[in-house]
């Protein structure tokens, strides 16, 4: 006991050391959920790292971004962390994770760990997998986390409330800027980035672009901003290494940062409790066998499907 | 469900192109595992660092330069550095049966000819992978009962074991 006690200890040591292979494994541990424990050993670690979400539709240079920003970054001596999710594959399970081919710049930089994960995780729920890589991160002494995801679907919103500044990157083909409209992905960006500048079009589509957030200014009290980028000259990266820096002391400075973490912190017990019962009730309340005697009389409408439901539920809150 | 199969697809040193390499990547991906590619002219150095980094079960390497006989023993070693060497390599690409034979003995652990079909590497992959994973990690074993009597029996019997020499370490502490 004492013996396992003390390997444990050692192996946090190491990972809040950075110890770049306890890092990587810790997080295939907690990606797997093998061990409940690690998040809670980790926990008190972490808080100190800023979270940046880059996330918009595949190709608009999300990956390039990273890349040449966080070399900006780097300058100031900065730990960087990155979580770069791409698809996975909804046939197979695989995925094929090609992010790293654009940070090569990055790889061998000792103050970068880069981490590549399909979305649909080991097992399911990608927001709340990338949650808790990015706390191994944190514990790992990382100034900044990124996390970089492709900008469709409910998921990759979920994942934006993990950061503390979204970064929502466009590019100037046409039908982006309603696409986007129609994903929210509007709603959740803090600051918009127009990269590929160096395409016909980028200066219509910010114009567009300015239009549409005209509005949104005044609600927040943020003045958000909209930034032209070419990632791969580079050009436009100092500015928004700034507006990162900007929007960070925005939020320090009128109390919204903390006040953001803690509703952050709310929705995962929420979800945690969630889980654990919704767990709890598929194995041991809810009897499939019984469920399966149920189905053909129902396929034959001699039982209805929201009777059987709320029967059972009430069965379970009240019990007796 | 079951851990996903995570693997490195890298090609290292200087040749053109990375068809072989891609068409092997998308098999590996369809199959149901996690493929990390890394694109062209990679160094060893950058792959080993992307491997630990990515927790691999395996890095493929497809060398079509010809410089398999340094590029396969320099990954190895440098694996060997990062006490990494549970990480399997495997490869693919125009080396000539010689070379296979002594990339074999150096460690690089099962090397395919050009034409092999994906089913069969995605086979050897899955099968290695079980093997690997059922030996315990380095520096995570916790010595459970049985083997502190094994170790028992053995320090009376005079016999040392590479396990038992770390053993005095550990317990100073
Ligand atoms: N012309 C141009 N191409 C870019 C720019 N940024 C990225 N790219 C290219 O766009 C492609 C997709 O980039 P990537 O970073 O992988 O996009 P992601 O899918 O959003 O991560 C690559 O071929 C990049 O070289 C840019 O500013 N201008
Ligand atoms: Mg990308």
């Amino acid at each position: 006991m004492r013996n396992r006690r003390c390997a444990v200890d050692k192996r946090l040591r190491q990972l809040i050391r950075g110890d770049k292979r306890v890092i990587a494994q810790t997080i295939t541990t907690v990606e797997n959920a093998t061990d409940p424990k690690v998040l809670e050993q980790i926990f008190p670690h972490t808080g100190k790292a800023y979270h940046i979400g880059i996330t918009g539709p595949p190709g608009a240079g999300k990956s390039t971004l990273v890349n040449v920003l966080c070399q900006h970054l780097l300058t100031d001596g900065k730990k960087i962390g990155i979580i770069a999710v791409d698809p996975t594959s909804p046939f197979s399970g695989g995925a094929l994770l090609g992010d790293r081919v654009r940070m090569t710049d990055l790889s061998l930089h000792k103050d970068v760990y880069i981490r590549s994960m399909g979305s649909r995780g080991s097992l399911g729920g990608l927001a709340q997998k990338t949650k808790d890589v990015a706390l191994v991160l944190d514990a790992a002494g990382m100034d900044y986390v990124f996390i970089e995801t492709i900008g469709v679907g409910q998921v990759e919103l979920d994942i934006a409330q993990v950061c503390d500044t979204t970064v929502v990157v466009l590019v100037p083909e046409s039908g982006d800027s309603i696409q986007a409209m129609k994903a929210g992905l509007l709603e959740i960006a803090d600051i918009l980035v127009v990269n590929k500048g160096d395409r016909e079009g980028s200066d219509r589509f910010m114009l567009e672009l300015k239009f549409a957030f005209e509005l949104r200014e005044q609600v927040t009290g943020w003045d958000f901003p909209i930034l032209k980028t070419i990632a791969t000259k580079p050009e436009g990266i100092p500015e928004l290494g700034a507006a990162i820096a900007a929007h960070r002391s925005y939020l320090e400075g009128c109390g919204m940062l903390e006040k953001a973490r803690k509703i952050k912190l709310k929705r995962r017990i929420h979800e945690l409790i969630e889980n654990r019962i919704s767990s709890h009730l598929r194995e041991h309340m809810i009897g499939e066998h019984e469920l399966d005697t149920m189905l053909d009389k129902m396929y034959r409408r001699k039982l209805n499907p929201f009777r059987v439901a709320a029967r059972i539920a009430d069965r379970i809150i009240r019990p007796q | 469900m079951a851990r996903k199969i995570r693997v490195l697809v890298g090609k290292p040193g200087l040749d053109g192109h990375d068809r072989g390499a891609k068409v092997v990547a998308a098999a590996l991906r369809d199959a149901g595992m996690e493929v990390i590619y890394t694109g062209l002219h990679q160094t060893c150095e950058s792959i080993v660092e992307a491997a630990i980094q990515e927790d691999v079960d395996v890095i493929g390497l497809s060398i079509l330069s010809g410089a398999h006989m340094t590029l396969f023993p320099k990954v190895l070693n440098l694996l060997k550095k990062r006490h990494a060497s549970d990480i399997v390599v495997i490869g693919g690409g125009i080396i000539p049966q010689a070379d296979m034979k002594k990339l074999e003995k150096k460690g690089v652990k099962k090397l395919f000819g050009p034409g092999t079909p994906t089913s069969e590497i995605i086979t050897w992959i899955q099968e290695a992978t079980v093997k690997k994973r059922s030996r315990p990690k380095r520096g995570t074993v916790k010595p459970t009962k049985k083997l502190r009597q094994k170790a028992a029996v053995k320090r009376r019997s005079g016999k040392k074991s590479a396990r038992q020499k770390k053993k005095p370490k550990h317990k100073k502490k």
